[in-house]
């Protein structure tokens, strides 16, 4: 079978043609803590490798020698700007597990904050799209409004960033009283802000440019590299994990799968945008089918001396930036076997990105990295 | 999936069959029908998308332990295939030109467990630990808390709760040293 890439050409180096430049890990356009090495010819990247390990804390080694519970502080840094996916599925794979059903009235709330988080996420995604093309304005708006959702989480869950609020079992504390209006003024300026949005970004000669026809996926690069989430859906794939395999209670709920039909850059941003707008109507829609009373949290036995029987699985979720999984083995200790994380990022930042980034410019590497939401502590977990 | 599973068993002797949810189903197979098994799956039975490939160490039983997920967009059902490798001599054949994305995670594995993927590029390369010395990280045998207790100290700490006392003696220390004395042998008398 012929390969999908062809990566055996050598550059000569000392020709005098080339110039190879490091990035990161310490840039401003670079997402997170990663660095990259270009190889470009002029201004045209020949040849892009990715650096991590900048963040490597070897999450998948610490959760191997502490006890279930204590795996709940280590999983949600695995993302910080979503860390509510990775809890939800930590604990989803230790009741599944363990046989543990939960209340109907967690299911909804845990939902609720799941779309918070996802809403934060993508705002703030948006915000930095438009950063990397140098519309700074948006960033800071798009910050500033994910700063109101991080008030609404500290009402909810006593965390801004890192939450711990799904536990196994179901929620920690119930909703507090009168905090459905207050997070109703926040979509609705979060409404407002994606307005604003559509007339400085979306219609804004300068993106629509720079933007259009970049980094533009194939549909027949989804399956050799794995994509998905909205990058996938940007080029025309109809799979998200709420709709194909519905968890907690999004079957219940009406929505459509937002895609795309380019896969560049510019739909890839446009279809964020719609992810925010179908959020705000999850939201809401949540909040109005939710059971109003009932427990929000089951027995489970001592979490100090919590044995699971003996069993694997996987299970998986969509977080803003695509299909995140946890792969969980147990042994019938105190202590998990093994614990794999699969983020988005994984496959995205690593064989994706350097095979975009050949004939792109060195200006445009940024706004491609930034629309692949790259996450570099997936990757090195 | 039922009938899958049945084609799989006269195929390629698929043993453990265990179907953890109604469309998700874990199978173990020899090592040298894995790659004919992936690739069956892959072109014959839709299985396009490699969601995970990833390891374990089973040091107890001797073996390493490969997970290679698979899922079929169309009809949504998983696959994950197992088989266990030696821990003495860990080879195994890579799927790279299967999957562009396995590449990473060979590199990965290569370099957190040890399994070596002959013919997989840039898989000698470091993926997050460059200048490792020690046995792979992910191995059981690795000891994390003798390797950080060998590897970082821990910096001196501040004694005294003091905010001035504390810049005193990082600025000056003689004088600090000069004045605490002097402090103690007052407070004696």
């Amino acid at each position: 079978m012929k390969p999908i890439w062809n990566d055996t050409q050598e550059y000569d180096l000392k020709s005098g043609k080339y110039v190879k430049i490091w990035q990161g890990p310490q840039h401003p356009g670079i997402t997170g803590n990663m660095s990259i090495e270009l190889l470009l010819e002029g201004d045209e990247i020949k040849l892009l490798k990715t650096h991590v390990g900048y963040l490597h804390r070897g999450f998948e080694k610490l959760m191997e020698r502490r006890k279930f519970i204590n795996c709940f502080p280590i999983v949600c840094r695995i993302c910080v700007p979503e860390p509510d996916t990775n809890e939800y599925l930590f604990a989803t794979a230790v009741e599944e597990l363990s046989g543990i059903e939960i209340p109907e009235r967690a299911k909804w709330i845990r939902a609720l904050n799941l779309e918070m988080a996802r809403l934060g996420a993508t705002v703030m995604g948006l915000g930095g799209q438009a950063g990397s093309f140098g519309l700074g304005t948006i960033g800071q708006w798009a910050v500033a409004h994910r700063d109101f959702l991080l008030d609404s989480f500290e009402e909810l869950t006593g965390g801004r960033i890192y939450h711990m609020y799904i536990v196994p079992g179901g929620v920690r504390y119930e909703i507090p009283e009168g905090f459905e209006g207050r997070l109703e003024k926040t979509l609705v300026k979060i409404e407002k802000l994606l307005s604003d949005i559509d007339k400085v970004m979306f219609h804004n000669a300068v993106f629509k440019s720079r933007s259009k026809g970049l980094a533009r996926i194939p549909k027949d690069w989804i399956e050799p590299f794995g994509i998905n989430g909205t990058t996938a859906r940007a080029s025309g794939v109809s799979y998200d994990v709420r709709k194909d395999h519905p968890y907690l209670i999004y079957d219940q709920l009406d929505f459509d799968v937002i895609t795309g039909t380019e896969g560049d850059v510019y739909a890839r941003t446009e279809l964020r945008r719609e992810e925010c707008l179908l959020s705000i109507n999850l939201i809401r829609q949540i909040l109005a089918k939710m059971p109003k009373s009932g427990p929000v949290r089951t027995f489970i036995p001592d979490i100090m001396h919590w044995k699971i029987p003996a069993g694997e699985t996987y299970v998986r979720a969509e977080s803003g930036r695509g299909e995140y999984g946890y792969y969980m083995v147990t042994d019938g200790s105190e202590y998990p076997q093994r614990v794999h994380v699969k983020g988005p990022s994984y496959t995205h930042a690593m064989s994706l990105l350097e095979k975009l980034a050949e004939g792109n410019t060195n200006a445009d590497i940024f706004g491609i990295m930034v629309s692949l939401q790259t996450y570099p502590p997936e990757i090195e977990r | 999936m039922k009938e899958l599973i049945e084609r799989l068993r006269s195929k390629f002797n698929a043993k453990n069959v265990k179907e953890q949810r109604k469309n998700f189903v874990f199978i173990t197979v020899a090592k040298k029908d894995l790659e004919g098994c992936v690739l069956y799956l892959k072109e014959f039975e839709g299985y396009g998308h490699l969601t995970l490939l990833t390891a374990l160490d089973w040091i107890e039983k001797d073996q390493f332990e490969l997970v290679y997920h698979l899922h079929n967009y169309s009809n949504k059902t998983d696959v994950s295939v197992k088989t266990f490798i030696d821990r003495k001599n860990p080879t195994m054949v890579s799927i790279n030109n299967l999957w562009a994305g396995a590449r990473v995670y060979e590199r990965e594995i290569k370099e957190l467990f040890g399994i070596d993927f002959p013919g997989c590029p840039r898989v000698n390369d470091p993926f997050a630990l460059e200048g490792w010395q020690e046995i792979p990280p992910m191995r059981k045998d690795f000891d994390t808390k003798k390797y950080s207790e060998e590897t970082y100290f821990p910096r001196p700490g501040r004694y005294t709760k003091d905010n001035v006392a504390q810049m005193e003696e990082q600025l000056y220390p003689v004088e600090a040293e000069v004045k605490n004395g002097i402090a103690k042998t007052v407070r004696k008398k």
